[in-house]
């Protein structure tokens, strides 16, 4: 015991003494969580940008442009005398779609032509290009239900037979657990921790690397007696306060400054913040036992790091990726913390529920243990390679 | 006079020619530097094209509540099990055991139709369907939304033209939409994430790597000098402008492969977008380049040792996608995020090729990014100088010192 607390100081003085642990444990974390969540602090995007070719020009159609213009997520921000010019404007960037109402709209619509209106939305702004798309739906089914409506009215009917008649099904939507559909809360949730992972797979395996390429690792080894058991958990147990304290951090910004939904209570996700970093850590030991040197097991690191965010299914979800990146994804300690915010935070169901993704972080929080002998093995037998 | 300065262009492109060769033969030897230079662009965009190559998610599970057990609504749940976007896996027969489904992540989400639904519609009254959608994904809830959008529509011009009792066919089509519209999804016609992602992830690697790479043979070069500076003393070593120029074009001799693999071949591979003029797109390219690598080499003097250039470099991948304006749209970031993004060449980057490559922009249409990426070019282009003078004035200070302590040790000797 004694001697775990004596390497445990060391590994304090080394954090405390060098530029790079300050910046990788505290600076970049903390600059990350101020910087996703300012980012994203409109939660859902208003008034993009949004073109218009009205070729019409009529009272009819300027009402509807009007209408448009009202909607919360679509700014009309320039209209434009052709089709040409507003795809121009699309491919400038200036505007993210636009709304065609071609020559003659009112007059066929009176005389019951059917005219069309389209809109045109781009796609390769996916979250813009939804959002406007949605708007724009409406708005055309709202034109269509206007010109219905008029006729209905003539005839006699009520408001509420009108709508009755123009829209029997409607769609009542519950977004559980994020009703405002808040991208902030969407993507935050799993950003943050997901990049403090990053910055803990790097720092523990740097440091065990750095003993290595310091030539050190003897004196850190003999100061435990020959036991790597000793060696590592004195090694680990001052940067595993740091990145719980950092972790506390987070869960308190988000969930009590912020107000992201937590269901479960604070002292849940803590836990599941707790499993998590504790979870990376282990990763990270098993990332420079596998790659015994300081550049490949941290390109691993990087790779498993930056891999995570897209292969957890937060963003794109795992079910439609590959079947072999759906087993693969479990690899990963970021997929496990995310099934268990997701059912502890956002829908608020109890930990054990999801138990499976407990175990499998306790894994990874178990696996140097496993690893103890190799890696002894190799911090002192793999010399360090430039 | 002539003679001399003959003598002085010659010596100055033997220097240039000499730290060119030097620099791409320390590239060659150094792993390190070739992981970052050749295996990641090389197999980066090849794994993130995989995971996303399916493009958007289709048959979404979710669980059905029917209520109403009548003839519209199976018929409805009908139509709402033929759309592609959800799938539905469970008839359950009230709201708990299907909550107790979303539970158990078997279902994404719920639909639920009141027992009134038949009757409310032979009534003439409007008739909610409930829908409840699993917030862990926004692709869940859109695929959800949607196929039930699309299916009330559907029903409800169905039951207009139903009540309406038109003779003609012509009369059906002016009930069930009065104006009709089309919906024209441009530049990524299946609404896919591969195809607006990768593009963003394509460039956003080439800036890293360069970063990585440099930063690491620059980490490398103060771990070998004697006195931890970047430059070593030498007599090729002595122009500024000749070191500067000869470590870019050695980057750029390597980058411009790269960056035919990256931006041409890739997205061939995976068949996203491309439909952008290779010339336009070269011409936009040559400034991207140049601005990484002169950012790269001024970021580089940070850099102490090899190993912490990673640790320094690679997390920022992911707030420079976010602030280049692709994923969270550029007009909902804050002023202040959007003024930060222009100190970054992949902002500019990102943008300009997605209008070209993606939206079959010309370049007269990404001038704004063109020109900013010349300027960021400059820019770093003397900012570099400015730091690689100051390494070779300390570097030389450190040499001149330590001949003047073994001068003075030789005479104390001597005396």
């Amino acid at each position: 015991m004694k001697s775990i607390l004596q390497i445990a100081r060391r590994e304090l003085l080394i954090l405390a003494t060098r530029p790079i642990y300050w910046f990788c444990m505290i600076a970049a974390p903390l600059f990350c969580y101020i910087f996703f969540t300012t980012l994203m602090s409109a939660g859902l995007p208003t008034d993009m940008p949004l073109g218009l070719v009205d070729n019409d020009n009529t009272s009819t159609t300027r009402s509807l442009a009007r209408n448009l213009d009202a909607f919360q997520m679509t700014g009309i921000a320039h209209q434009y005398a052709s089709v040409t010019e507003a795809r121009e404007a699309v491919q400038r960037g200036d505007i993210y779609g636009f709304y065609y109402i071609p020559k003659g709209t009112t007059r066929e619509a009176q005389r019951q032509e059917v005219p069309t209106v389209s809109f045109y939305t781009n796609y390769s702004y996916l979250v813009a290009g939804s959002l406007l798309y949605r708007d724009m739906r409406t708005m055309s089914e709202l034109a269509s239900g206007a010109a219905s409506r008029t006729v209905l009215y003539a005839k006699g009917a009520t408001e509420r037979q009108a709508m009755a008649y123009l829209q029997p099904v409607v769609i009542d939507t519950h977004p559980v657990g994020n009703p405002w559909l808040n991208y902030n809360v969407y993507l935050s949730n799993t950003i943050l921790p997901g990049l403090l992972m990053l910055f803990i797979f790097m720092v523990t395996v740097y440091s065990i690397g750095t003993e290595v390429k310091r030539g050190s690792m003897r004196e850190w080894l003999n100061m435990a007696d020959g036991s790597m058991a000793k060696a590592l958990t004195g090694k680990l147990m001052p940067q595993s306060v740091v990145f719980l304290l950092m972790g506390a951090l987070y869960v308190g910004y988000l969930y009590g400054y912020c107000h992201f939904p937590c269901n479960c209570g604070l002292p849940v996700m803590l836990v599941v913040m707790a499993l998590g970093v504790l979870a990376a850590q282990g990763m990270g030991v098993f990332m420079y036992a596998m790659l015994p040197s300081l550049r490949m097991g941290l390109s691993f690191a990087s790779l498993w790091g930056v891999i995570s965010f897209s292969i957890c299914g937060m963003s794109f979800p795992t079910m439609a990726m590959h079947p072999m990146l759906q087993g693969l994804s479990y690899l990963f300690p970021l997929r496990h913390y995310f099934l268990l915010y997701v059912n502890c935070a956002l829908d608020g169901y109890p930990l054990l529920n999801a138990w499976p993704y407990v175990v499998g972080l306790l894994v990874f929080i178990a696996l140097p243990v496993l690893l103890l002998k190799r890696l002894k093995k190799v911090v002192l037998t793999v010399p360090y390679i430039p | 006079m002539t003679q001399k300065i003959k003598k002085y262009w010659l010596q100055s492109c033997e220097d240039w020619n000499y730290i060119f060769k030097q620099e791409l033969r320390h590239i060659i030897k150094d792993e390190g530097v070739l992981i970052f230079f050749f295996l990641v662009p090389l197999a980066y965009p090849l794994l993130y094209s995989f995971i996303y190559t399916n493009e958007t998610v289709r048959e979404v599970p979710v669980v059905v509540v029917d209520e109403s057990h009548s003839a519209d609504s199976r018929a409805y749940i009908r139509k709402l099990d033929a759309t592609a976007d959800v799938h539905i896996v469970e008839y359950c027969p009230d709201m708990a055991t299907a909550q107790s489904r979303i539970k158990s992540r078997d279902a994404y989400g719920i639909v639920r139709i009141p027992s009134d639904f038949s009757l409310r519609l032979a009534r003439n009254e409007q008739v909610p369907v409930s829908i409840y959608c699993d917030m862990s994904g926004m692709l869940y809830y859109k695929a959800i939304l949607t196929a039930n959008t699309n299916v009330s529509l559907d029903t409800n011009a169905r039951i207009k033209v139903q009540k309406a009792g038109n003779t003609t066919g012509q009369q059906d089509k002016v009930t069930e939409h009065p104006i009709a519209y089309e919906e024209v999804s441009l530049y990524n016609p299946q609404n896919g994430f591969a195809s607006f992602l990768i593009p963003a992830v394509l460039v956003l690697i080439i800036q890293q790597t360069l970063l990585l790479g440099v930063g690491i043979s620059a980490g490398t070069a103060r771990e070998q000098n004697r006195f931890r500076e970047l430059m070593p003393v030498d007599r090729h070593y002595t122009g500024l402008l000749r070191i500067v120029l000869g470590k870019a074009w050695a980057y750029l001799l390597i980058y411009i492969p790269i960056s035919v693999y990256v931006l041409g071949v890739v997205p061939r591979i995976f068949r996203l977008n491309q439909i952008g003029n290779p010339g336009d797109l070269a011409l936009f390219v040559m400034p991207f380049l140049l601005a990484c690598i002169f950012f790269a080499m001024t970021v580089s003097v940070l850099v102490r040792h090899r190993e912490t250039c990673i640790m320094l470099i690679v997390f920022s991948s992911l707030p420079l996608l976010f602030i280049s304006g692709v994923s969270w749209p550029g007009a909902a970031i804050p002023s202040f995020w959007q003024v930060v993004s222009y100190a970054f060449p992949s902002t500019l980057g990102v943008n300009g090729f997605l209008k070209i490559n993606n939206m079959g922009a010309q370049l007269i249409d990404v001038r704004h990014e063109w020109l900013i990426l010349w300027g960021q070019a400059i820019v770093y282009f003397f900012t570099t100088c400015l730091v690689y003078r100051g390494s070779i004035i300390a570097s030389r200070r450190h040499y001149i010192a330590r001949y003047k302590r073994l001068k003075a040790e030789l005479l104390k000797r001597a005396q």
